[in-house]
């Protein structure tokens, strides 16, 4: 130990970290309002390690100490192990289908000991280093298509293994960092194609087959109309403007159908339904397969209406802490976790929820000017795959519990009870800070 | 690098913001402009519990409880909490086998839910609950003891009046507005229902939260928006409970009804109805067994016919008749009629009169102590005939507004429900009837209490109240006052009003009306109800009596009446009795209410009325037509079960009674019936030769509404 050796907060973004506790404080507060019941003894109960909250508490401290281990790691050990990180990341999520043990429904959770750990959730920090270490390489250069292929594989990899792990929520996650990519040189018509087709879809399940190909055949006629002068000039114009509109009537009328029939699970099908109030019209044909899928429907109506009352119910300053009647009495389901949101909603109303958004919302924007402060296009990468991440989880998360995105468990970044997600989010957030620390280095 | 594409940050930080800001809206929609969630949320997790309170206490004159409230337990279990059961020693106790277990375990979660209490066996007997509650511990937490109030009726009287207490139905509970809630109990007849509101006294309510399984898990908000139960107010009632009992027991084995009422108050002494039931037969576990039973009784227990039964006066009338006449000026007490035993002045010789000549009508008063029939069917007609009227219609109107007065064919107001109003044809019945041509010989019976003419018991009473008041009355009632009576109990008020309706007939002409009711007992035709010390005024009456079975008419033994008060120098009593299918007035109804006034006005018997009243008690008089009626809806239900389902187990009985196996079953039932030895009266049974076969297709599913008896 000389005197020479930096400390460990030199050139620490401490608001981050203080965001960062403030957030888990807020967290082991509302999974205490959920959990706790009247007479349990409160300073027993946080060290005794069977409450949730307790439980949460112990988690945290483990994270804080996982936090501080990287906080005296070389900046350079990350960009040197990156790609170690990635293997290893996927080489657990492979480990998932030989050794998987079946919770809720999911095929994605490893079980040793009493512990539950998530590869799929722990892989996002993987993605995140990897795809900095591939973007910032300086032969890579990212306006070529082939570049762009190799960091979308980076990405989607573990979201396809997700997808066969039967968790499709947390692949959804992965697509956030096309965020990433966009910042770095994706061409925005990418981010254009994919909300169109996404527009495309959702208008596939609004309407009904006949009427959406009218229109979009009467869009394509407008088009084609308003661009005569370049189609008489050039016949290709025409000719995509004739694909262009088959391949809309292709997804509407085959590729949805197909995915909704075929690649989603019934209830993931369900819950997007249900987000817009319809049917689902894909129910097998097997008089039994309907009738589970009609229950299942009624479920994940539930869950979005329960959370939709508990959240709705706080008004605007909420019934505060432990006197939510929904929260506290098990009405939303997945309340530690998921519908964590719904606690605060109802205790401390929309005041309550609009200063939990704007702290996110403070964060997000930290993290992206943090990110553009960098010198290393490594740490920039990272710091830009660390906050698509949380972005995109705060953001479905809490559409998800006020009905504006279908219900996809997700959970909601260091408010939700569990030790997987805590301590991947703690790990994504302290590698930048660990990073930032050394913002003037040219990290390769 | 860095500097490249550095503007899509400022693009990455507006799709956060707008993000945020699509979701802060919705909750901005969600939590401050929607309330419907607050809603939501309440009612999913606050149950409001109604916390029953006891129901009031009703008192008779003499501030004795003849109607209190006493517990009883439910059996409760929760089905999710069960746990180390004795299943075989419980079914054993409730005398149940497993399979029965099962079934009601699996109702009560069907009903309630695994996780809230339903009841396993309501209205535990006083056996079984002894022996459970000694037990209890071998049934675990899941199964619980739960007290309810259930009426009690400590002098076992009063039925008809008192009415009973039963779950609130669909109607009622939509005709409350919300008031009412499935399972609450509500007064369902008699002054249970009439003073509901006072007896049934202020539900308290407790919000409990419950949770997502709806099981309570405590109070809300501390119980700061409960509120108390408060206990059902007493209510003082003007019945004697004695004299009410000794009545019922008269009136055991008999069809009809007694009324008898205070003249100075209106209140009402004692009221029954027969056949008539103990009140405990509708209270708790009875009331399953007997209603359904007492429903299908074509004698009708429980048709209270002191306010609902319809009867034609007949001479009972007759002191009404002379004071209408008086009034009138037509004739003076003085006033003679020379009967020859017939009524000949409409050239029909009706009515006939029980006496003939010996100036038995020299006056009134000897008209009305003789009871001629003659005498007061010209009356009648003299008032339709008033000379100053000139008119006989408009004569008439004018007569049956005196009727009205007197309260007939009118609602009284009594505080029971349903009352009947008995029928004083209007003048466009007659007309009608009549094709317009008719006079006052047409209907000229309604001068001693017949053609179409009915009354109620209670009206019965309540006329000779008027006579013995000299003109007015208070509406007949039950309750004298309310315990703690606000300015806001309106409810009584009406009762306290004097009616002066004939106060404007002199008193002279009542005197002469008293005397000749006076007379009736002392030498006319009650001199059997004579009480040594009392000057008892009565009127006796014998009405002839119809029933109409599968469209014939049948006649049947006459309806037996009296009416009568006491003393005659200070009425305190007025008593109206009706025995149907009795025989003379002076038979049965007579010595009845004769037997009430002494009880009342002496407060106990003679020895030798104890003698008589036995004798009385003991005296069958149902009418034997009651059993043919009987068999008629049994069967014709039965029958119609049969068509229905198929299930031949209720029509098979009537079957079995087949003497000969090939014959069509109605035929034999009929014949079955015939054969039966019964000690019936001649003409009756002539009639029942002639009945047809029941028809199968004539549905007589219930008890079909007694016809008013008509008297042609």
């Amino acid at each position: 130990m000389s005197r020479n050796q930096p400390l460990i907060s030199k050139g620490v973004d401490t608001l981050m970290i203080w965001l960062y506790l403030l957030l888990v404080g807020i967290g082991i507060l509302a999974i205490f309002a959920v959990t706790y019941r009247e007479g349990d003894p409160v300073a027993g109960s946080f060290l005794s390690f069977k409450t949730d909250y307790s439980k949460q508490l112990f988690y945290f401290v483990l994270a804080a100490i996982i936090g501080v281990f990287i906080l005296v790691t070389d900046s350079k050990f990350f960009t040197a192990t990156a790609n170690i990180w990635y293997a290893f990341g996927i080489l657990l999520m492979l480990l998932v289908f030989p050794f998987h043990s079946n919770v809720k429904g999911t095929e994605s959770i490893i079980r040793f000991g009493g512990f539950q750990f998530q590869p799929a959730e722990f892989c996002k920090v993987s993605v995140c280093l990897a795809l900095s270490k591939y973007l910032s390489r300086p032969d890579t250069d990212f306006t070529k298509g082939r570049s762009q292929l190799i960091a979308a594989a980076i990405a989607i990899s573990p979201a396809l293994l997700s997808i066969l792990q039967s968790e499709t929520g947390l692949a959804l996650v992965y697509f956030a960092f096309f965020l990433v990519m966009y910042r770095e040189g994706l061409p925005p018509t990418i981010l254009v194609i994919g909300f169109s087709v996404a527009v495309l879809v959702i208008a596939t399940i609004l309407m009904e087959p006949n009427t959406l190909a009218i229109i979009l055949t009467v869009i394509a006629g407008l088009a084609a109309w308003v661009m005569r002068r370049q189609i008489r000039r050039r016949k290709s114009v025409l000719v995509s403007l004739v694909a262009i509109w088959l391949l809309c009537v292709g997804i509407q009328r085959f590729a949805v159908p197909f995915i909704f029939q075929n690649v989603l699970q019934k209830h993931q099908v369900e819950r997007i339904f249900t987000l817009f109030g319809k049917e689902n019209p894909y129910t097998g044909i097997p008089g039994e397969l309907v009738e589970a899928g009609a229950k299942k429907e009624g479920v994940s109506d539930y869950n979005v209406k329960q959370s939709k009352i508990a959240i709705g119910s706080g008004g605007l300053l909420g019934k505060g802490l432990l006197n939510g009647t929904q929260t506290r009495y098990d009405f939303v389901p997945e309340q530690r976790t998921d519908f964590i949101f719904c606690t605060i909603g109802e205790g401390f109303g929309f005041v309550g929820t609009t200063l939990l958004l704007l702290i996110y919302l403070f964060l997000l924007f930290r993290i992206v000017i943090v990110a553009e402060r960098q010198r290393s296009a490594f740490s920039r990468v990272y710091a830009y795959g660390v906050a698509s991440v949380f972005f995109f989880h705060i953001g479905i998360n809490v559409a998800m519990t006020v009905g504006l995105a279908p219900v996809i468990g997700i959970p909601l970044p260091f408010i939700s009870y569990g030790g997987t997600a805590l301590i991947t989010f703690t790990i994504l957030l302290f590698i930048l800070i660990r990073l930032d620390a050394d913002r003037q280095m040219v990290l390769r | 690098m860095s500097v490249f594409n550095q503007s899509r940050s400022y693009i990455i930080r507006i799709i956060f913001l707008v993000t945020f800001f699509v979701i802060i809206a919705q909750l901005f929609n969600l939590q401050v402009l929607s309330s419907k969630y607050q809603q939501l949320a309440q009612e999913n997790a606050v149950f409001r519990k109604t916390v029953y309170p006891p129901r009031g206490i009703v008192y008779d004159r003499k501030n004795r409880a003849i109607v209190n409230n006493t517990l009883i337990y439910d059996l409760m279990v929760t089905p999710s909490e069960m746990r180390n059961v004795d299943t075989a020693y419980m079914c054993q106790l409730l005398e149940i086998d497993t399979a029965d277990f099962k079934k009601r375990i699996i109702t009560a979660i069907v009903k309630n839910g695994r996780y809230r209490p339903s009841a396993f066996e309501p209205l535990l007997a006083p056996e079984k609950y002894a022996r459970l509650e000694e037990n209890m511990w071998r049934f675990g937490s899941g199964f619980f003891l739960q007290e309810r109030p259930v009426r009690t009726y400590p002098y076992n009287a009063g039925a008809h009046f008192m009415g009973y207490i039963g779950e609130a139905d669909s109607g009622i509970i939509a005709r409350s507005g919300g008031f009412y809630q499935p399972g609450d109990y509500v007064g369902r007849s008699g002054i249970e229902a009439f003073y509901e509101r006072i007896l049934m006294g202020q539900r308290g309510v407790q919000y409990l939260i419950k949770d997502n399984k709806n099981r309570l898990v405590g109070s809300y908000e501390g119980g700061e928006f409960d509120s108390a139960a408060l206990a059902g107010r007493g209510v003082r009632t003007f019945i004697d409970i004695e004299v009410q009992a000794l009545a019922e027991k008269l009136m055991t084995n008999k069809v009809g009804a007694v009324v008898a009422i205070e003249p100075k108050t209106g209140g009402i002494i004692a009221m029954t109805s027969g056949p008539n039931f103990s009140p405990e037969a509708l209270t708790g576990t009875n009331f399953k067994k007997t209603y359904s039973k007492f429903v299908l009784d074509v004698s009708r227990p429980l048709l209270n016919r002191a306010i609902k039964g319809q009867y034609p006066p007949g001479s009972t009338f007759k002191p009404l008749g002379g004071l209408v006449a008086l009034d009138e000026g037509l004739i003076t007490p003085g006033f003679g009629y020379p009967c020859g035993g017939r009524y000949y002045a409409c050239g029909i010789g009706k009515p006939a009169c029980t006496h003939s000549g010996g100036g038995h009508a020299a006056n009134l008063r000897l008209a009305i102590a003789n009871s001629c029939n003659s005498y007061f069917t010209h009356v009648y007609r003299m008032a339709v005939d008033n000379p100053r009227i000139g008119n006989h219609k408009d004569g008439y109107a004018k007569w049956k507004d005196y009727m009205n007065a007197f309260g007939l064919g009118i609602r009284l107001g009594v505080d029971l429900p349903s009352e009947d109003k008995g029928n004083i044809p209007d003048t466009s019945k007659y007309n009608k009837v009549y094709r317009n041509v008719w006079s006052s010989c047409t209907n000229l019976t309604l001068g001693i209490g017949q053609d179409m003419m009915t009354a109620t018991p209670l009206q019965l009473a309540n006329a000779m109240c008027i006579i013995a008041n000299k003109g007015y009355y208070y509406t007949p009632h039950i309750v004298k006052n309310v315990d703690n009576e606000t300015p806001q109990d309106t409810i009584l008020h009406k009762f306290r009003k004097k009616h002066e309706v004939l106060t404007h007939i002199p008193d002279s002409a009542y005197n002469a009306v008293i005397w000749g009711m006076q007379d009736v007992v002392t030498n006319g035709t009650a001199r059997a109800a004579a009480i040594p010390g009392i000057n008892l005024c009565a009127k006796t009456g014998t009405a002839q009596n119809f029933r109409f079975i599968g469209g014939k008419k049948i006649e049947l033994n006459e309806n037996s009446m009296f009416v009568c008060f006491a003393p005659r120098e200070n009425p305190k009593i007025a008593v109206a009795v009706v025995v149907e299918n009795a025989g003379f007035g002076s038979t049965a109804a007579a010595p009845i209410a004769s037997l009430l006034v002494e009880k009342y006005l002496n407060d106990t018997l003679r020895p030798e009325s104890v003698k008589k009243a036995e004798a009385m008690a003991a005296k069958n008089l149902m009418p034997s037509i009651l059993k043919r009626e009987q068999f008629i809806a049994d069967s014709t239900r039965a029958y119609e079960w049969y068509r229905i389902t198929h299930d031949s187990s209720y029509i098979r009985k009537f079957w079995r009674r087949t003497a000969e196996e090939n014959k069509p079953r109605t035929d034999s039932a009929d014949k079955k019936k015939v054969d039966s030895p019964q000690k019936q009266k001649a003409p009756e049974r002539v009639v029942y030769q002639k009945l047809e076969a029941i028809n199968p297709d004539q549905k007589i599913l219930y008890p079909r509404k007694q016809p008013i008896p008509h008297v042609a």
